[in-house]
């Protein structure tokens, strides 16, 4: 009894005890199914005939042309998603925080309402707006331009513009939010000593606000290179199932999917979901060391 | 150092905990209020309630007395449920002993293969019954089959049924699922558009005849109307040219063999007529569609081939157009070749998990495979059946009151008899589904809308399908 007691008084091992709800929980959800993945990634599984087949899942992924495409397309939709889903969000940011805009808190709303709404839902729609036909909506608005009308859903870039869209619509009032949390931590001071400084508002813009904004860039950044990579429910949507022409919007997820769940494959889309941890922890790593992250805090 | 050791590794936890936050979110975005449409059909695979509370499932009915023996079965298309409600209707009045009761939930295509596939793989959570598509059941089939050997419960109907359509839903002599229906591929004309332009659909014996009635049609309409729609999203007219020539795109040893004279003759005749502004490639894909039956019922084309069971389509989607199609045997390369290839299927079968295996066995071959069975799924599903006696009864080709013997210029039985010695049979094996994906995802559409050239776009789907285990 007294040494229980000692146990739950020690500084030392108080801490452990309050963290340990987590770790049990991520151990146990995370983990090990982590290692489960590693493990089934060597075998092949079917019901009742799990066999160990050493690396050929990997042997196989190197020769498989479709697999290499979902790489290419996720890499794609990762890098144009990061294009616009970074700056954009960041300058409307900078605006909302400014004194001219009026009625902040239902823009906020407004901007931040599309990522209430269910992707199912909204996939459907963006679904029936790029559809083939001269009467769905994008092809109105490109006839109202003079072009003819496009078969959106059929070709590789257009495609790829109606994820993107999807992408924008639906993340750019989060990022915002992001970003004016982040402005929200700039200390006022540093404003008023810049506006006796007489500096204009982009000089306070480019430095004030961008240099300081940094930890949030690098979030948003980590965030959004695994949520551009790990990108799927999107995709299936927008073509009504995990088939699209040409694969055109076949993700690294959507071939996971369609190997271990479409086609009982489970070894198979273990390997692929090794894959794509090992690119996405890759590129965040060498991001995070470009960044300084794991420099020694310099105080 | 051990400290960049140590952030190292937080990052690392970090990233891994960022699965766990996208996966969760998600899940809470679809659980808001009045969006409960599911769609990770990833994660809640198995989950019997899944159904009820995402609003996925499209009709579930329970048919039977609370008395009897209680059973779950899954079907893909709503119909069938009903006419399984009718046949377990009747087998409770025969069987007063051995009453049964079945709760039947329709789940879409997609998601019930795949939910029953992950029950199997899982151990637990499999309906009693379940409906699997033919192009799906070779998934089904690899490791240890998860379900019942029919084999002695269909020995009791077995000579009347149709041996091929038993043998696609075997493996090594052990038979798992019970036949639907032996799926004949016919043309269906639209008889109205063909008299317009002089055309008589019974004069139409090889392609050749038929590109000469499509050149007619073309110049009749001024390029309006157009003879068929090619698919871009289905392998139907490939199947009857392998038919024809006698092909089969996967080998005697289960490989992918899919550069075959008789596709690209098929592939070539069809570009032709693109070219030439004889057919369009099908909206949608395929005719079995929305965007299908609407261009159907505009009267933009004038024919296609599709297999029987496609008559209740045109009772369900276009029964405005009764009296105005006919039913024909396709035409082909050479007069002599088959004119028919049977296409599609459903197969019922019966899980390892069911504790009354042998009572679900029993009672879905008896609904399936006995006279009385045929008959209902005839009337109700307008399907070709196994029981091929049904095919010249009289009494049910000779019922004008039949919904579809009414809707039809020509009576479907005597374009089924006709052909009836000619009908081929494509291997389903495990290959298959890789090779539909191939044709249906990148050759058609590289070949009808990009201008590919035909050989070596199979060239190329044929490397890629090697990799493949088969």
């Amino acid at each position: 009894m007294k040494s229980l007691k000692k146990v739950l008084y020690s500084q030392k091992a108080a801490p452990y005890v309050f963290v340990l709800p987590f770790l049990l929980s991520f151990m146990f959800f995370w983990i090990y199914p982590l290692f489960s993945t590693v493990k089934m990634s060597f075998q092949s599984i079917l019901p009742g005939q799990v066999e160990w087949i050493g690396l050929e899942n990997y042997q196989k992924l190197l020769k498989d042309r479709v697999f290499h495409l979902a790489i290419k397309n996720s890499f794609t939709y990762m890098f144009w998603t990061l294009v616009l889903l970074i700056p954009f969000p960041m300058i409307y940011a900078c605006i909302m925080d400014g004194k001219l805009v009026k009625a902040k808190g239902l823009f906020k709303a407004l901007l931040y309402l599309p990522a209430l709404t269910s992707v199912v839902v909204a996939g459907t729609m963006f679904r029936l707006m790029f559809a083939e036909m001269e009467t769905s909506q994008m092809n109105q608005i490109v006839q109202w331009l003079g072009f003819g009308p496009i078969k959106w859903l059929k070709g590789k870039y257009t495609g790829m513009f109606a994820l993107l869209l999807v992408a924008c619509w639906r993340w750019t009032g989060v990022n915002m939010l992001y970003y004016l949390s982040g402005l929200k931590n700039i200390d006022n001071s540093l404003y008023e000593s810049a506006e006796i400084d007489g500096a204009s508002g982009f000089k306070k813009f480019l430095y004030i606000q961008l240099p300081l904004l940094k930890p949030t860039t690098i979030y948003v950044l980590t965030i959004s290179i695994y949520a551009g990579l790990a990108m799927f429910l999107e995709s299936f949507m927008l073509w009504n199932g995990n088939a699209s022409p040409n694969n055109i919007g076949l993700t690294i997820v959507g071939y996971l999917y369609r190997r271990g769940i479409e086609k009982n494959q489970l070894g198979y889309a273990s390997a692929v979901g090794l894959v794509l941890l090992a690119i996405a922890l890759f590129i965040n790593i060498i991001q995070l060391i470009w960044n300084g992250t794991f420099k020694k805090e310099e105080r | 150092m051990k400290k960049k050791l140590l952030s190292m590794l937080l990052c690392i936890v970090m990233l891994a905990s960022l699965f766990a936050a996208c996966g969760k979110k998600d899940d809470a975005d679809n659980k808001e209020p009045g969006t409960q449409q599911g769609n990770d059909e990833g994660t809640d695979e198995g989950n019997d309630d899944a159904g009820d509370e995402e609003g996925e499932a499209t009709a579930i009915t329970t048919v039977g007395p609370d008395s009897g023996t209680k059973m779950e079965m899954w079907t893909f298309v709503e119909l069938h449920s009903q006419f399984y409600a009718e046949m377990l209707n009747l087998w409770n009045e025969q069987n007063p002993d051995k009453q049964i009761q079945i709760t039947f939930t329709t789940y879409p295509y997609g998601d019930m293969h795949n939910k029953l596939l992950m029950s199997n793989q899982a151990g637990t959570g499999a309906p009693d019954l379940c409906d699997i598509e033919i192009s799906q059941f070779p998934n089904f089939m690899q490791g240890e089959v998860q379900f019942r050997e029919l084999n002695e419960f269909v020995d009791k109907y077995r000579d009347d049924i149709v041996p091929a359509r038993l043998e696609i839903y075997s493996k090594d002599g052990k038979e798992y699922g019970a036949p639907t229906h032996v799926g004949a591929t016919v043309m269906f004309y639209n008889t109205e558009i063909l008299e317009k332009y002089g055309v008589d659909y019974t004069t139409i014996k090889t392609w050749d005849d038929y590109t000469e009635a499509a050149k007619k049609v073309a110049e009749g309409s001024n390029g309006e109307v157009y003879m068929t729609s090619v698919d871009t999203g289905g392998t139907d007219w490939l199947w009857v040219a392998m038919a024809e020539y006698g092909e089969d795109y996967t080998t005697d040893e289960g490989a992918p063999n899919i550069e075959l004279q008789s596709i690209k003759n098929m592939l070539n005749m069809q570009k032709g007529w693109l070219d030439e502004g004889l057919a369009i490639v099908s909206p949608g894909g395929h005719v079995d569609l929305e965007e299908g039956f609407a261009n159907l019922g505009d009267g933009k084309i004038a024919s296609f081939p599709k297999a029987m069971w496609f008559m209740s389509r045109f009772l369900n989607y276009l029964p405005e157009m009764a009296g105005k199609w006919a039913i024909a045997p396709c035409p082909v390369f050479e007069e002599g070749q088959p004119r028919s290839v049977g296409i599609g299927g459903t197969g019922t079968v019966v899980s390892l998990q069911s504790k009354n295996a042998d009572l679900a066995a029993e009672f879905i071959t008896f609904a399936k495979l006995s006279y009385e069975g045929n008959v209902k799924i005839w009337e109700v599903l307008g399907f070709d059946t196994c029981n091929t006696e049904i095919w010249s009864d009289p009494e049910i080709t000779s019922d004008t009151s039949n919904q579809y013997i009414a809707y039809f210029v020509n009576n479907p039985f005597d374009a089924l008899n006709e052909i009836k010695d000619e009908i081929g049979v494509i291997k389903v094996g495990k290959i298959n589904p890789a090779i539909s994906e191939q044709f249906n995802l990148t050759i058609l559409n590289n070949v009808f809308e990009n201008g590919a050239d035909i050989d070596e776009e199979l060239k190329m789907a044929q490397e890629q399908l090697e990799l493949e285990d088969y």
